[in-house]
């Protein structure tokens, strides 16, 4: 932590995420506040330009664009912080396996991962996007809730943002395997399993870290995409993708509503990177200044 | 060498066969079969006829027997018909293809042509302001959304300013290759900008690798101008590495270029997988898919080649 103190692009991505999830957080006191909620439509106020009640003005049918936005704020950091953690142990798997195991296992799993990178992934979600989940004779009621639109969205995304976490986490496998206390749990008979659980992740965690952190920024941005495409977060749950394609329709009229929601993605994705940037350095002091 | 590219020849073949499959298991649990859309649009429907359809069109056989009746037809070039467009498959295709390559190669090379230059810079730069700040831009370029980006673009040049057309690839009835590239500024600048900022760190990154090493020490110690050690030895040198990854951001380039395509309505194959994903049209779905998995692993086939090109040393067995 003092170290990153020392990188001043770290500190302000790392300030600005703060004020972003506590103001996300704080969407329900503004809504007590204020004296009605996100959902709430000022019949009296369409597209109205910002003003005391409304401080940064209505949407197209007089919704508030403040509270959309800590709303939709709240569904784009969660779903973007919860998908990088399944992505994230599903990489930290992956990359343990293939890199403590080795051999053709290890081929294999490499060999998926570089496929899954090379391929045109926004096509694929949206063809994962559009399938659907009662086809496969689950239960129809299991996909109703609002719930269960965020979690396929978090499967969707998890299961192709695993592989810089799995490479890195494998390339650090590597190293640490052939340290003498490896070796030495490894000759006191310890199992494979037990080996990657107890002697190995723990020292492997902070490339974990930074991968993870890095690649929430690019999972926000998949998140965003997906649900301005109509395939991601479902209105009326508001996130700022889905709040852009319907700014899209009101272009011509008001650009205001297509400003907001784009600055706070733009916003959240950089302060990630600028943050898993600056751990990177940290850990790995060769890959930026000397 | 030849060896070594049959081989990874061999295994795009094998990918492309595995993700024909994926693709094809993945269209069917898409809501609605053909027939269903058929007995949607007609309500003097009989269950009887829908089970006689369905019979016809073999949507009732089981899973593997329709995706090989399909691969072997794919295989002699009859990829259906498109319910859409009511156009063969092959037909609706060509058009979007070419729109897409001319889309895709021009924000390449815009891309490229501003961060090649600009990350040698930040590299020889290294440490200092500059650098800083060209970082900070390049992570910028990264962190922005490519369908907001275009947003902001058409509502300033195209809403505001009046400049630029917003959408389409040309204007309707006619126009030129002038009036075909004013409406390419738009699209390509959103794609190139978010490029760039990947490019331009790889770049970065490459260059400073490569500084770093004996013989530039030695190029200088032999009396050589600084110019001539940058451009003729490390530059080489660093472009080895990012030719490699170049060709495996195909796939990542292709993402920006469907949102981008369908931001700015220009009918290309991204604006075509969508569409036809959306519109239920399996044919077209399955084929845009699969042609664009074969456009991104012949970038990374692509990237081998050149890999050789470059780097002497490399041999394959």
């Amino acid at each position: 932590m003092k170290r990153l103190a020392a990188h001043p692009p770290a500190v302000f991505g790392l300030a600005l995420l703060l004020l972003l999830a506590v103001a996300a957080a704080a969407a329900g006191m503004a809504e007590g506040w204020l004296g009605f909620d996100a959902e709430w439509l000022d019949l009296s106020a369409q597209m109205a330009p910002p003003s005391a009640l409304h401080p940064l003005g209505t949407d197209e049918v007089g919704r508030d664009l403040l509270l959309r936005l800590l709303r939709g704020g709240q569904i784009s950091l969660a779903v973007g912080l919860v998908t990088a953690l399944v992505a994230a142990f599903l990489g930290t798997l992956i990359g343990l396996t293939a890199g403590y195991l080795g051999g053709p296992i290890d081929a294999l799993l490499m060999r998926l991962t570089d496929g899954v990178i090379a391929l045109p992934l926004l096509p694929l979600l949206i063809v994962l996007g559009a399938v659907d989940p009662t086809r496969l004779d689950l239960p129809a009621e299991l996909f109703r809730s609002e719930l269960a639109g965020l979690v396929r969205i978090v499967v969707i995304i998890g299961l192709v943002g695993w592989t810089t976490v799995a490479r890195l986490v494998r390339a650090a496998t590597l190293t640490v395997k052939v340290q003498d206390f490896v070796r030495a749990a490894e000759a006191l008979g310890a199992g494979p399993a037990r080996i990657m659980a107890v002697h190995i992740l723990p020292n492997v965690v902070s490339p974990m870290i930074v991968a993870t952190t890095l690649s929430v920024g690019n999972i926000i941005l998949l998140e965003s995409a997906l649900s301005f495409l109509g395939l991601g977060v479902q209105p009326p749950l508001p996130s700022w993708g889905n709040m852009l394609s319907a700014a899209l329709e009101q272009m011509y009229s008001d650009p205001a509503l297509a400003i907001w929601p784009g600055t706070l993605i733009f916003l959240t994705v950089l302060s990630f990177n600028l943050v898993g940037d600056g751990l990177q350095e940290l850990i790995d002091p060769r890959s930026g200044k000397d | 060498m030849t060896r070594h590219l049959a081989g990874r020849f061999l295994q795009a073949l094998l990918v492309m066969l595995v993700m024909s499959f994926l693709v094809y298991g993945l269209i069917g649990l898409m809501p609605g079969d053909p027939v269903e859309l058929m007995a949607a649009g007609s309500p003097k429907m009989t269950p009887d006829d829908v089970a006689r359809l369905k019979a016809l069109y073999g949507v009732d056989r089981p899973l593997l027997e329709r995706y090989w009746h399909w691969l072997s037809s794919a295989a002699s070039g009859d990829l259906g018909y498109s319910r859409l467009t009511s156009q063969t498959v092959t037909a609706a295709l060509a058009h979007p293809l070419s729109n897409t390559v001319a889309l895709m190669a021009t924000s390449l090379a815009v891309a490229l042509l501003a961060a090649f230059p600009v990350g040698v810079i930040a590299a020889l730069r290294q440490g200092r302001p500059l650098d800083h700040g060209l970082n900070l831009v390049a992570f910028a370029a990264i962190s922005l959304p490519v369908f907001w980006l275009g947003l902001v673009l058409i509502i300033l040049f195209a809403v505001g300013l009046a400049w630029l057309p917003a959408s389409g690839v040309a204007t309707v009835g006619g126009g030129g290759l002038v009036d075909r590239l004013r409406h390419l500024i738009l699209p390509v600048a959103a794609l190139a900008v978010a490029s760039f900022g990947h490019y331009m760190r790889y770049m970065r990154a490459a260059m400073i690798g490569a500084l770093r090493q004996d013989w530039i020490r030695t190029a200088r110690a032999k009396g050589l101008s600084w110019a001539q050690v940058v451009l003729r030895h490390a530059l080489r040198n660093a472009l080895i590495p990012v030719v490699t990854i170049l060709a495996l951001d195909v796939g990542t380039l292709f993402s920006g270029v469907l949102v981008t395509e369908t931001v700015f309505a220009y009918p290309g194959m991204g604006k075509l997988i969508y569409d036809a994903v959306m519109g239920n049209d399996y044919n077209l779905a399955l084929a845009g898919l699969m042609l664009a998995t074969g456009l991104t692993l012949a970038g990374s086939l692509l990237a081998d080649l050149l890999y050789g090109l470059l780097d002497p040393r490399i041999r394959f067995r």
